[in-house]
């Protein structure tokens, strides 16, 4: 990425202004569906960021793959699910959300002071760039075989049991009444002895 | 642009994941609060790749790794969900006491 700092800086702040208000959008907004529509800007600004840190492959993975499959699953569950109920208030549910506030913020303050108090020796190896995506498959292909063929086979597993766990429940003693076909629209009278 | 700033946003993304992940009531909110910490966690691979790593981009395939195992889990996830809705006929978390005592 050959850009001026100033135009990385101001492009990573406007990045990250979206990222960090679509997220918070996504937790704290009442209506799910908004939530689910903000979920796509989380992604998308993220893939932006890919973008500034040299990697346009996975930029274009992040897109593809969250926003094209993932956002769009998650809405599809919504509109499967989606019951128009108020749920019960809880008791004292304030306190929850404090003690879950406090914790956060205080997680956010041990990160920030790990990553600032550590010292990073940053690389000054020449960046890979564009080649960065024949450098990811000669890593597939060679170090990173076996957990690329795991993953294949978990991503098989996991379209299985999605529609296993899924579907409906299949009722056997309805079918054990009924063991031939019928056309419901249509009763077998008129169908076999329509001329008549 | 400096390592520490994307460790930072990514952290930030990460607490706010984790807060949706504790107090949502709605099923489907809490596989997207998930999704956050998943894409924090890319976030910081890409920036360790990006920075300490540049030449043979090792956190670029983690990455790819994760995206699709998110990818796997929001499809198990929202397969439980739909199976738990069918059956309890709601998506409130305070409800879902199946697995305890």
């Amino acid at each position: 990425m050959n850009l001026a700092d100033g135009v990385q800086i101001v492009s990573f702040a406007l990045l990250a202004a979206m990222m960090l208000g679509t997220a918070l959008g996504v937790v704290l907004l009442d209506n799910i569906v908004y939530s689910a529509f903000l979920l796509a800007g989380v992604f998308i600004s993220i893939s932006g960021l890919y973008i500034l840190l040299n990697a346009g492959f996975v930029a274009a993975a992040q897109i593809l793959i969250y926003v094209g499959a993932v956002n769009v699953l998650i809405l599809f569950g919504i509109m499967l699910v989606n019951k128009r109920q108020d749920f019960v208030p809880v008791e004292k549910a304030w306190i929850g959300k404090a003690a879950t506030a406090l914790v956060c913020l205080g997680l956010f303050g041990l990160l920030g002071t790990m990553v600032v108090a550590t010292p990073w020796t940053l690389s000054s190896a020449p960046i890979a760039g564009d080649d960065a995506l024949v450098v990811i498959g000669k890593h597939f292909f060679s170090d990173f075989l076996l957990p690329f063929e795991l993953v294949s086979v978990l991503l098989l597993m996991a379209l299985i049991g999605a529609i296993v766990i899924a579907r409906r429940e299949y009722l056997p003693e309805e079918a054990a009444q009924n063991p031939q076909l019928t056309v419901p629209e249509r009763p077998r009278e008129l169908t076999t002895g329509g001329n008549r | 642009m400096q390592l520490q700033y994307f460790l930072l946003l990514a952290a930030a993304l990460f607490c706010i994941g984790i807060y949706g992940l504790v107090t949502s009531r709605n099923a489907i909110r809490v596989l997207m609060s998930i999704e956050l910490l998943l894409n924090s966690v890319n976030l910081n691979l890409m920036a360790f790749s990006n920075f300490l790593d540049p030449a043979q981009v090792k956190g670029q395939v983690f990455t790819v790794f994760v995206i699709t195992i998110a990818a796997a889990e929001a499809a198990v996830g929202l397969a439980i969900v739909l199976s738990i809705y069918r059956n309890r006929d709601t998506v409130d978390m305070e409800q879902f006491n199946l697995l305890k005592w």
